[in-house]
């Protein structure tokens, strides 16, 4: 068995005098998917924004691959190949999809200071193989992300962190405010990424959607952990119980 | 065909280009011919530029999702500082880098306060544009300084660079940058982050851009711009007073409007805001040359802006609505 390839001790995270994280330990398995459910204010959100490099936890430590790491920003998060993707936040509406799959990680031609050309051809070329990757069939990358239905654009923010290699995949409430028929292309992402030994935590208020894609549930209350258990062990019934 | 009428029809600066156009038949015809003629266009390329650089800076941070009214202000304050510095015995060169560096700094100071404390711009740069003209008036001391013709090389900025005296070296320069912004805009990572930070700025934080320095520079871009522009106005007319510019910001951000950028950021292209700010020029000198009454010129720009607004709303709706398959079957 090999060790877990993010874990988290401790954590405690107070905003402005409400203590929103009271301790909490974590380990998360390579390839492992993992249910996060809670009600509003649980802690999740909280949890998700320090590993995503949103905010910064007052106590407690975070260790990927058994290393000791300090996630300061979104950019440090995602060097150590934590991507997050975000109910509306990971895409910007009004540019296209070549353009949106590589904000902040423009490949370029030549650059000074880390400002430079933008090689447009590759991220054309890049963003159709890498939604193709995904199973999400786009006619061109130049269209606008706008344009797409709300479980498309899901699916290019999968296809972005695929592409960037991530390790651990975050997905906050990536179900909220989608049809049925969404949901289901969603959760079906979710399920290849499994296939591809991706690590996966994925929140969601529908623990139908919890349990459809991941094999271990944990679920928050009041800032702490109140359930751990395989998702075959327990039910949707024994998890609402402790919420 | 369906989908190179939508991608045309959801261009900003649609709208924009065929007011423009509809604009031109129409003054060319109530002229008589004399609004397209060589002296009525030397007339429209003397000043075009002055505006036009202005409305490139604001076009640049209103799409990063920001807002500059102290450009009018800037756009005096900085040859004010340069003629009165170089009255006071510095020479042309560095008392015309002070005069940007000035701009730079107000830029910077408008962003920063902005980012810092969280306030909106309209409000930073209001303040700033009544600091900005104040200090117009106080560094002048009350006297505008008198620079001689030939004291400074003033032909450098204004004069004519051809033989025939048609166009000015203000158009060149003006020309160049307008073809860098564009550049910087749209074919490099820092004009994806703009655009990034202006479209969603959740999303843009999300991954990583350093949104506040981004907007920073943008300020501090539009700033410098519109210090330059007033440079060249000054030279041109030879004339340093602090009443320069009034009026100018909201003509730049009505440039910017009329070519299809959109207040809250994201959308907009540096072509729309030249384009918004060609109208503008072209509105003024049209009417002249038309012989309709000059009283009308604000109200026909208000009513422009309104109408550009509405009608590239429509013209993008319109688009949208066109389906076109996205999957690929």
């Amino acid at each position: 068995m090999t060790g877990p390839i993010i874990e988290v001790r401790n954590l405690h995270k107070w905003y402005s005098g409400v203590h929103a994280l009271k301790g909490v330990s974590l380990e998360v398995a390579p390839g492992e998917a993992l249910g996060l459910v809670g009600d509003n204010g649980a802690g999740k959100s909280t949890l998700i924004n320090i590993l995503s490099g949103l905010h910064r936890q007052d106590e407690g430590e975070i260790l990927m691959e058994g290393r000791p790491v300090s996630i300061r920003n979104p950019k440090d998060a995602m060097a150590l190949g934590i991507e997050t993707i975000y109910q509306y936040n990971s895409m910007v509406p009004i540019m296209s999809i070549a353009r949106n799959l590589f904000i902040g990680r423009e490949p370029l031609t030549v650059s000074f200071l880390g400002l430079g050309w933008l090689d447009q051809a590759k991220m054309r070329a890049e963003s159709v193989r890498a939604i193709a990757d995904v199973d999400l069939h786009l006619r061109s990358p130049d269209a606008l992300v706008g344009e797409l239905s709300g479980g498309q654009r899901q699916g290019v923010a999968i296809a972005r962190a695929m592409h960037f290699k991530s390790k651990v995949m975050i997905l906050d409430e990536p179900t909220n405010h989608l049809s049925v028929k969404e949901t289901a292309k969603v959760i079906g992402f979710v399920q290849g990424l499994k296939a591809q030994g991706v690590t996966t935590i994925f929140i969601s208020h529908n623990m139908h959607h919890v349990f459809a894609c991941c094999e271990r549930i944990v679920a928050m209350a009041l800032g702490r952990i109140v359930l751990d258990k395989r998702a075959a062990e327990t039910s949707i019934e024994e998890v609402s119980e402790v919420l | 065909m369906r989908r190179i009428v939508k991608l045309a029809l959801e261009k900003p600066e649609l709208a924009g280009l065929m007011l423009l156009v509809v604009m031109v038949v129409l003054f060319q015809i109530r002229s008589d011919g004399v609004f397209l003629s060589t002296n009525n266009l030397r007339g429209i390329l003397g000043l075009l530029p002055e505006t036009a650089l202005v409305a490139i800076g604001v076009t640049l941070l209103m799409i990063c999702g920001e807002f500059d009214l102290s450009v009018g202000s800037v756009f005096a304050l900085m040859p004010m500082t340069m003629a009165v510095l170089f009255v006071g015995g510095v020479p042309f060169w560095p008392a015309m880098f002070a005069g940007l560096l000035l701009c730079a700094a107000i830029g910077f100071v408008n962003g920063w306060i902005t980012i810092r404390f969280d306030i909106p711009s309209f409000i930073t740069t209001l303040g700033m544009m009544f600091m900005a003209r104040s200090l117009t008036v106080v560094v002048s001391g009350g006297f505008p300084p008198r620079i001689r013709p030939g004291e400074v090389p003033s032909w450098l900025f204004a004069g004519f660079v051809d033989a025939g005296g048609f166009v000015r070296a203000s158009v060149l320069w003006f020309l160049g940058i307008a073809i860098l912004m564009s550049l910087l805009l749209s074919r490099t990572n820092f004009g994806n982050w703009v655009r990034a930070t202006g479209g969603h700025l959740p999303a843009a934080q999300a991954m990583g851009i350093p949104t506040g320095r981004v907007k920073i520079i943008c300020f501090v871009i539009c700033s410098v711009l519109a210090g330059f522009a007033g440079m060249i106005q000054a030279l041109r007319l030879n004339s340093f007073l602090p009443s320069m510019g009034m009026g100018m910001e909201l003509q730049a951000v009505a440039a910017a409007v009329i070519g299809g950028t959109a207040l809250m950021g994201g959308i907009g292209s540096i072509l729309g805001g030249l384009i918004g700010a060609t109208i503008i020029r072209l509105m003024d000198n049209g009417m002249v040359m038309s012989q309709i009454d000059a009283s009308w010129f604000q109200f026909a720009i208000g009513a422009l802006t309104i109408f550009a607004v509405v009608g590239n709303a429509w013209l993008r709706r319109r688009g949208r609505s066109m389906k076109v398959e996205t999957e690929r079957k």
